[in-house]
């Protein structure tokens, strides 16, 4: 009975003592990324495919907010557009520009799908993640995806 | 028992934490005062032996007496896409996405952000993004009106200038969703945008970040010179005055 109880807290212990040393050596390499880069995996992940990575400034360079933000109807909102590749196909979303006359098409799945997998949803370098929520805690997997 | 268990990991937790900043440093000490800490933990069994051991003690037998400023993160900017931490250098076609430091060439710089003044870009005539998204000749409509809005606070007064909004965004991006089109229609503050509403919602994501370079931007207006802090109702209604 002690024995057991001292099996779980040390058990307990070492997880804490994992954990604490994960977050401090993951941390650095996170905080790299180019500022105003998306991650967008709503559902990548769970289908086998890197996550999306959008880099914002690459696009700004080339296009105003206007076009994608007003135009296109992108909403302010990390993963909130509910983006999948049938929109994209049928030229909804990415889909209006990388059709292979804006930019390069669909079939260069790596271009786009270029995350870490299991990075989860964010915006890279916002104030607000360095205010709240400085790790990212990557998302748990449905049971039965694992 | 549990309490001396509980004590034992917590203390373990608080060294590692605090020695985390001092990892890097180059001053590198006997490994004495480490050995002793850890060896309290190996004793109770081979759990924490197989956690890198290594990695622990690499943490905390450096001493940080000769670190200047311990919390100052010194980070590379603007780092190629297979090495910025996001993106997957085992994918192929990682290799082929453009460095931000090649597209960025030329391009007035500044301190923060993406290092790149996008509204100077754009003035100087470095930078021609489309406005629309098959014609590259259609020009956006610019309205030049800047907004003040004062600040209760000593921070000097805020300046929104619509003229380089306009130039990245349409009237619709902020009207009505983000702003009534109406002057101190809005209440804004710093807790709000810091949160991610109201200027926050671009600003800290995508345009210019908040932090201590950049409060000057919006806080452009000094206070008239015979501006004094108001002072609180608990002050100006104190009966025993
Ligand atoms: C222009 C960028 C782009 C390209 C190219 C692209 N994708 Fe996607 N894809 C996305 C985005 C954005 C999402 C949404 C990601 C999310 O929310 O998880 C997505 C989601 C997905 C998903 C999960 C959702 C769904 O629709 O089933 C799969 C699977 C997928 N992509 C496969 C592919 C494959 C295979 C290719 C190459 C033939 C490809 N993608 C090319 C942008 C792209
Ligand atoms: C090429 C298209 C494109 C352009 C140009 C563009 N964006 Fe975006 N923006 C996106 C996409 C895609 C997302 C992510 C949406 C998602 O995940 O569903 C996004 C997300 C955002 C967000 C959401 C942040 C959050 O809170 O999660 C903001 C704010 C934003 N963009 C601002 C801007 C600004 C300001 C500009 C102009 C300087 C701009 N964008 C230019 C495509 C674009
Ligand atoms: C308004 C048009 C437009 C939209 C919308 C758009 N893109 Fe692009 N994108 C471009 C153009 C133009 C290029 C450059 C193509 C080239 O170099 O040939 C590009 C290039 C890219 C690149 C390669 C960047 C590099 O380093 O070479 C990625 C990745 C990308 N887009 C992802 C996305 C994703 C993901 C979405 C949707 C969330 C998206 N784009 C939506 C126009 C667009
Ligand atoms: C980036 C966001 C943004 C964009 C884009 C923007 N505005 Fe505004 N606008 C504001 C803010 C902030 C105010 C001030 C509201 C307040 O003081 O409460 C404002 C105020 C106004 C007012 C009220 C002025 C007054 O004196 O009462 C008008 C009119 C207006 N905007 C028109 C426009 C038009 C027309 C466009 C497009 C050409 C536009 N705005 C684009 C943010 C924006
Ligand atoms: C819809 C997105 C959006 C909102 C909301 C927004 N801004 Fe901006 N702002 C931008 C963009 C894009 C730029 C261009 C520069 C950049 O991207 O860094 C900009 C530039 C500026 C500049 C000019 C900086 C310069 O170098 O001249 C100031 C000042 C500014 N914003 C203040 C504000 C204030 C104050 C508010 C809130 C009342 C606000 N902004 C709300 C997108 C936004
Ligand atoms: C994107 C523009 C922007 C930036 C950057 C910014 N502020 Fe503000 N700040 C505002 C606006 C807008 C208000 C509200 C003014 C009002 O009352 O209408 C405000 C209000 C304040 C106030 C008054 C209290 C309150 O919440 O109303 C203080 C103090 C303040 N800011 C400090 C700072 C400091 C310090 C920084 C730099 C770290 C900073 N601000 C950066 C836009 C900005």
């Amino acid at each position: 009975m002690a024995l057991n109880a001292q099996r779980r807290n040390l058990g307990r212990s070492a997880v804490f003592a994992m954990m604490a040393s994960l977050t401090a050596f993951a941390l650095p390499q996170v905080a790299h990324a180019e500022y105003a880069d998306v991650v967008i995996n709503n559902y990548a992940d769970a289908a086998g495919m890197r996550p999306v990575v959008f880099p914002h400034w690459f696009h700004r360079v080339r296009f105003r907010c206007k076009v994608c933000h007003a135009d296109l109807g992108f909403q302010f909102k990390a993963g909130g557009n509910k983006i999948n590749m049938a929109k994209i196909i049928d030229g909804q979303f990415c889909g209006a520009c990388h059709n292979g006359e804006i930019a390069w098409s669909v079939e260069n799945c790596g271009m786009c799908h270029s995350g870490i997998p299991g990075t989860p949803t964010h915006f890279h370098g916002s104030t607000v993640q360095r205010l709240i929520a400085p790790t990212y805690k990557a998302l748990e997997k449905p049971a039965d995806k694992k | 028992m549990s309490y001396k268990a509980h004590a034992r990991w917590l203390t373990a937790l608080v060294t590692m934490l605090i020695a985390v900043p001092a990892w890097s440093s180059e001053v590198q000490q006997p490994a004495q005062p480490a050995a002793a800490v850890w060896s309290s933990f190996t004793d109770q069994g081979s759990v924490f032996a197989a956690i890198s051991e290594s990695e622990v003690i690499r943490l905390a037998d450096v001493s940080s007496a000769n670190v200047f400023n311990q919390n100052l993160k010194k980070h590379e900017s603007n780092l190629a896409p297979p090495e910025d931490g996001i993106h997957d250098s085992n994918n192929e076609a990682t290799f082929a996405l453009q460095p931000p430091k090649v597209a960025f060439k030329g391009l007035p710089e500044t301190t923060f952000g993406n290092q790149v003044d996008w509204v100077k870009s754009i003035d100087q005539k470095a930078l021609a993004p489309r406005w629309d998204r098959v014609n590259p000749d259609e020009e956006p409509f610019v309205l030049d009106m800047d907004i003040v809005r004062p600040v209760k606070a000593s921070m000097p007064d805020v300046v929104f200038p619509h003229r380089q909004h306009t130039e990245w965004l349409a009237c619709s991006n902020c009207h009505p969703a983000i702003f009534i089109p109406q002057k101190g229609a809005n209440q804004i503050s710093m807790s709000a945008i810091l949160l991610g509403e109201k200027c926050g919602v671009c600003h800290g994501k995508v345009s210019f970040p908040i932090e201590t370079k950049t409060c000057k931007k919006c806080h452009s207006k000094p206070k008239p010179d015979d501006w004094k802090p108001p002072l609180s109702s608990a002050t100006t209604n104190n009966p025993w005055k």
